[in-house]
């Protein structure tokens, strides 16, 4: 592989991993909070509200059910609008976003509804109000959920970010497409393909350790 | 009421200060009743216990007092203030003077045991050195000091409920509500649980009101019971009284595998009309349990009686005495006569039916 290849494969993992990490942590802030709205708002919820919750359950699932290289294009005037342009990087960072949040708070949904009715109540029975609630009882308990599913949701925008490519994000899966594929350079493919196992490996690996850290069940 | 069970034993002074009133509180759930009209009344400094089997509305009765669950109708009064329609914003300064402890004792994972016991004077807005200093104390109340670092997964199940217990008094509260706190606790557990809530009613003067399916838990450390059945309040008293005499089929039932029963092989060959000997029992509660009764019987009527069955039992410092007696029918007049001396007594006599076999 040539230098000017391999400076290639470093600035494809470095838009690689902005994009993931920009997006993920645009994902975590925004699809937490919608998590707990969904636990919150559902029927024996905290904040029961029926109504609210069939709404907001049905922007997710829309949100969900178009194939994201449809979302990428459906997206471009709003990326217009918040990025300046529809192209590069940075453009991807908001399809990317706006699809891993709702992928994101179905899975903080499904931690946190986990964690035991009767803490709820103990905290209850001690004079908390709903704020206390989320904050001593529901998010530490599901704490250990929450950041493995933001595992899930980062390996799967890794993924996800190679279709940005489209759109002219760069990234490795892009490069893999454009050069590896395209071109016939199979040194490129099995090298980005490395590198993306070590990306993955690296992502999951962190977040296992993080969660055995924080997991006193 | 029968006579036997009517010397009074207060232990609760009648005059003392209310501090749960509930006046026919209803809730179902919906066809079915949970609570169909309960009223009782809980002064300061005693220990209530409420014992039903499962399903018989004791859990909504102990979620009503702190408002997890609301009543239907009825009042709910807490050291005299009428809780019953507050909003959920309303009834959390109020809960802060009720402590409660579960079945599954609810500690946060996530939390130390020390930062778990602090939590209500989280919400109550104390400062962190304040909080810890007071968990402290509390911990060394039940024993635990030296797990305050540890998280709770690394506990045992009782070490588990003190911590629990910790958590409730942190507040200081005027009420504890025990909500079957040691159902899930194997019985040697049960009674070091049992002696630090006795302990803490008698050091604190902490009234406590606590919901069991276990007569054993009632036993050993409540004042009163009262007895649910059916979300009603089938029976209710002073204890040692309740346990001497039974009046509610549900409560003889519970009680049955404490109190001496009849052993099955008599009561399987027992026959209502006749045989060679009459089978009776005999309670007694309070002075006349201690007295030299058999002895007196054999000797104003010798050859009268053959001991089967029983034993006197101690509760709250009462002797409850339930024995089981054969008594000859060769002289017909003869079980009449030792009935006769017993109630004169002041036993309470039944006669359960004839022995076939003894000879």
């Amino acid at each position: 592989m040539t230098p000017i290849m391999l400076e290639l494969l470093f600035r494809s993992l470095w838009e690689t991993i902005l994009m993931t990490g920009a997006s993920g942590i645009i994902s975590l802030v925004a699809g937490l909070p919608l998590g707990l709205a969904l636990v919150a708002t559902s029927r024996g919820g905290i904040a029961e509200k029926p109504w609210l919750n069939s709404v907001l359950g049905a922007i997710v699932n829309g949100f969900r059910s178009v194939p994201f290289i449809i979302l990428l294009v459906a997206l471009i005037p709003l990326t217009r609008l918040i990025v300046g342009t529809a192209l590069g990087t940075w453009a991807a960072i908001v399809p990317l976003a706006i699809a891993a949040t709702p992928y994101y708070a179905r899975i903080a949904e499904v931690s946190l509804r986990e964690v035991d009715r009767g803490l709820i109540d103990a905290v209850r029975a001690m004079g908390g109000n709903r704020w206390t609630i989320i904050r001593e009882v529901l998010v530490p308990e599901a704490l250990p959920g929450i950041i493995a599913g933001f595992t899930v949701t980062l390996v799967t925008l890794v993924g996800a970010s190679a279709m940005a490519g489209a759109i002219g994000a760069g990234g490795l899966g892009d490069l893999a497409i454009r050069y590896g594929y395209q071109r016939f350079e199979t040194t490129v493919m099995i090298a980005v393909v490395i590198v993306l196992i070590i990306l993955v490996c690296g992502i999951q690996w962190l977040g296992d350790r993080l969660v055995a850290r924080l997991d006193h069940k | 009421m029968n006579s036997v069970v009517s010397a009074p034993v207060s232990v609760a002074l009648p005059q003392a200060e209310e501090i749960v009133r509930l006046t026919d509180v209803k809730r179902r759930f919906g066809t079915t009743p949970a609570l169909d009209g309960v009223s009782l009344t809980v002064r300061k400094g005693e220990i209530v216990g409420i014992i039903g089997r499962s399903g018989a509305g004791k859990s909504t009765l102990i979620r009503c007092l702190n408002g997890l669950e609301q009543a239907d109708s009825g009042e709910i009064h807490i050291e005299g203030r009428n809780i019953t329609g507050l909003s959920e914003k309303e009834l959390q300064p109020l809960r802060r003077r009720i402590g409660m402890i579960f079945q599954h004792f609810n500690l946060l994972s996530a939390k130390t045991v020390e930062e778990n016991v602090a939590l209500p004077l989280k919400i109550e807005g104390l400062s962190k050195a304040e909080r810890l200093k007071r968990a402290a104390e509390l911990l060394d109340l039940v024993g635990l000091s030296d797990k305050a670092k540890a998280y709770p997964s690394s506990l045992s199940g009782g070490q588990k409920q003190r911590v629990g217990i910790a958590r409730a008094l942190a507040a200081r509260p005027a009420l504890l509500l025990s909500d079957e706190a040691t159902s899930a606790l194997d019985p040697e557990t049960t009674r070091s649980i049992l002696v630090l809530l006795k302990d803490i009613n008698r050091k604190l003067g902490l009234t406590i009101l606590l919901i069991t399916h276990e007569m054993e838990v009632v036993r050993s450390v409540a004042d009163r019971v009262a007895v649910i059945d059916a979300g009603r309040i089938v029976e209710e008293g002073q204890v040692w009284s309740v346990f001497a005499d039974p009046q509610a089929p549900i409560t003889q039932s519970l009680l049955s595998g404490i109190r001496p029963q009849l052993p099955d092989t008599i009561a399987a060959r027992l026959s209502p009309v006749s045989g060679a000997e009459q089978i009776l029992s005999i309670d007694m509660a309070g002075p006349a349990a201690q007295g030299t009764l058999f002895a007196d019987l054999s000797q104003a009527l010798p050859q009268s009686f053959r001991l089967v069955h029983g034993g006197i039992d101690h509760i709250q410092d009462q002797p409850v005495a339930r024995f089981f007696i054969a008594v000859p029918t060769r002289d017909a007049a003869l079980p009449e006569q030792v009935q006769n001396f017993l109630k004169a007594r002041g036993a309470r006599v039944e006669v359960l039916g004839y022995d076939t076999n003894h000879a």
